[in-house]
């Protein structure tokens, strides 16, 4: 086990080293003069010449990359064009909200979805499953920000049950915190929600075929014992590989949701960098996400062991 | 007794598929409808400019953030310019963004996947920078590319086509290592069949049916990703309607109109809803093995 998993993680070095590269290489690969990208089209010729020495423009590529690797190893990121921060210390400030944010919609997303799911399978066919079936080709279709302002004009203008925008850490106020978290949290979950419950219902429809649920069910168990020890055991590995992977749809979903709610988190960084082609920043916030992204779908794929003892690493 | 003799010869089969569709019309109404709606979108949309309606451009300051009126059907924005003809006008940028990623990216994806399932010496090589691609999520690579190249059509096309390679890729490469081994290609092998030969003659036709429904997800993806990045300040720049940069526009003044959010946003989720209920029936038709799945 234990090899396996060292095995994987120094596998996941030349696919992080792949996109370290390309993730450096995006601004060189842009049509026209990086500083000139950069400064923007209403630069002086001195702000450009600024900028390209300030990123080192001047060196030879491999020379280029090679520092910048080095100090990335080292944990710096380079500094914002904007503000002049280190980027490590700009997206150690916005981590707080997003982590709070993504974990929520997660927890919501996955305590709803599967569910909606185990339920839609069992009754197939009915107005049940047609209900779970149709709110999820909802969230499909819906985009993230235009949920955001419905739940905004029900949830705040109408009932008046939750602040409009805005963040408090949990640190501060727990109540704050949940009645800020609430609407955005159910925004960014509905596609998430979407995929999970289509998931757990497409493979629990297929395990519920299975002689042994068929056993299960001759020997007399109860329903609810053959649906979640039974069936949903056996479908949880389909299902956590799609939990893993609906992260990028979440991680694209943050930088629109935090946007709506104004929310400062790393979504928010990511739009105002954008914006102000603060590259170093945007460089950065891709990098965190990415890696994030991976080991997060490799810790997904050694929780395999825990729902299926079969799986022997 | 008599011998079946089936006619494979490709008018044959093209009519065999056709016929497959018409008859999953008719058993799924579903999908009917939301090729119809598609229709009505892209009719709206492109016929826009001979309704007679408004210029979409035409800024009136009196006028603004009008209530919906026999005038103005859907009020208007805070210039004073008209709604229900920005939102058919703007169909336009969100229907040819949506349809050409999916075209470029399964064009791509077909050609590096054929290769890379096929030639075993490149595979690894590119399923690695693949693995690398895909681990950046797609609209933060979307995001980045357009902020770097700048606000235009063509970049937002292109800038959502490259994330969405991989995946193609990964699709076709399955299907051509499952078919690599089957007797019918080891036998063109044996006869001394060219390689490009073996994969355009006898490979590549049977990837399409899970392409072009692969292509149906991808063309609803990327009329939700143009708004994204239009609503992030990356997308279709302001001098075109989109459904992305409308309601981007006017998001400030949300609570003075909903109007301005709703009514995109709504044509914007019936187009995505229609596609992905149109690829969802293909889905059953054509590609009997995956009808099971999600």
């Amino acid at each position: 086990m234990y090899a396996y998993i060292i095995r994987r993680l120094v596998a996941t070095i030349p696919i992080m080293a792949i996109v370290a590269v390309f993730v450096f290489m995006l601004l060189h690969l842009s049509p026209g003069d990086p500083a000139a990208i950069i400064a923007g089209d209403f630069a002086t010729e001195e702000q450009i010449l600024k900028i390209r020495e300030q990123l080192g423009l001047n060196d030879p590529l491999y020379i280029q990359f090679g520092s910048w690797l080095i100090n990335l190893l080292q944990g710096d990121m380079g500094q914002s064009i904007y503000s002049g921060l280190p980027v490590t210390k700009l997206i150690g400030q916005r981590l707080e909200p997003t982590l709070m944010l993504t974990l929520c919609t997660m927890l919501i997303a996955i305590t709803m979805a599967i569910p909606l799911g185990v339920i839609a399978a069992w009754k197939v066919g009915t107005w049940i499953d047609r209900a779970v079936m149709t709110l999820a080709v909802f969230g499909f279709s819906v985009p993230v920000f235009v949920i955001g302002y419905l739940l905004i004009l029900g949830g705040s203008r109408t009932l008046g049950w939750f602040p409009v925008q805005g963040y408090t850490s949990i640190l501060e106020s727990v109540p704050g915190f949940l009645s800020h978290i609430t609407l955005p949290a159910l925004t960014l979950g509905a596609v998430y929600m979407a995929l999970i419950a289509r998931m757990t219902r497409a493979t629990m429809l297929e395990v519920l075929n299975e002689d042994y649920v068929r056993t299960a069910y001759a020997k007399g168990l109860a329903t609810r014992k053959v649906l979640v020890k039974h069936a949903l055991k056996n479908a949880m590995v389909p299902i956590s590989t799609t939990i893993g992977l609906g992260v990028a749809l979440l991680i694209g979903g943050v930088v629109v949701t935090e946007s709506v709610f104004a929310i400062p988190g790393l979504g928010r960084l990511t739009v105002d960098a954008v914006l102000r082609t603060d590259y170093p920043v945007i460089q950065g916030v891709i990098l965190v996400f990415s890696f994030t992204y991976v080991l997060l779908n490799l810790l997904i794929d050694l929780s395999y062991v825990l729902f299926d003892p079969r799986i022997r690493y | 007794m008599s011998l079946h003799v089936q006619d494979l010869s490709f008018g044959a089969r093209l009519k065999h598929r056709a016929r497959v569709v018409a008859e999953s019309f008719k058993r799924n109404p579903t999908m009917l409808f939301g090729v119809a709606v598609l229709l009505l979108m892209a009719g709206l949309a492109f016929l826009a400019p001979w309704l007679g309606l408004p210029d979409p451009m035409q800024q009136s300051p009196r006028d603004r953030l009008q209530s919906p009126s026999p005038e103005a059907l859907f009020g208007t924005d805070m210039y004073g310019r008209d709604l229900f003809s920005r939102v058919l006008h703007g169909g336009q940028v969100s229907l040819v963004v949506g349809l050409t990623v999916a075209a470029m990216a399964t064009i791509f994806g077909l050609a590096i996947g054929l290769v890379s399932g096929f030639v075993r010496r490149v595979d690894a090589v590119i399923m690695r920078l693949m693995d690398a691609l895909m681990s950046i999520p797609s609209i933060l690579l979307a995001i980045a590319l357009v902020a770097l190249w700048g606000s235009s059509v063509p970049n937002v096309i292109l800038a959502l086509t490259i994330p969405e390679i991989p995946r193609v890729v990964r699709l076709v490469r399955s299907v051509v290592l499952m078919l690599r081994d089957q007797l019918y290609v080891q036998a063109a092998i044996a006869c001394g069949t060219s390689t490009p030969r073996i994969l355009i003659r006898h490979i590549l036709p049977n990837t399409i049916p899970p392409l072009i429904v692969q292509a149906t997800y991808i063309c609803a993806q990327a009329v939700i990703f143009e708004a994204y990045l239009s609503f992030v300040g990356a997308g279709t720049p302001p001098e075109i309607p989109s459904w992305g940069n409308i309601m981007a526009e006017g998001r400030m003044f949300f609570f003075q109109s909903v109007g301005i959010i709703l009514y995109p946003g709504a044509f914007l989720a019936l187009t995505v809803f229609a596609i992905n209920t149109f690829g969802d029936g293909l889905r059953d038709s054509l590609d009997p093995r995956m009808q099971r799945r999600v």
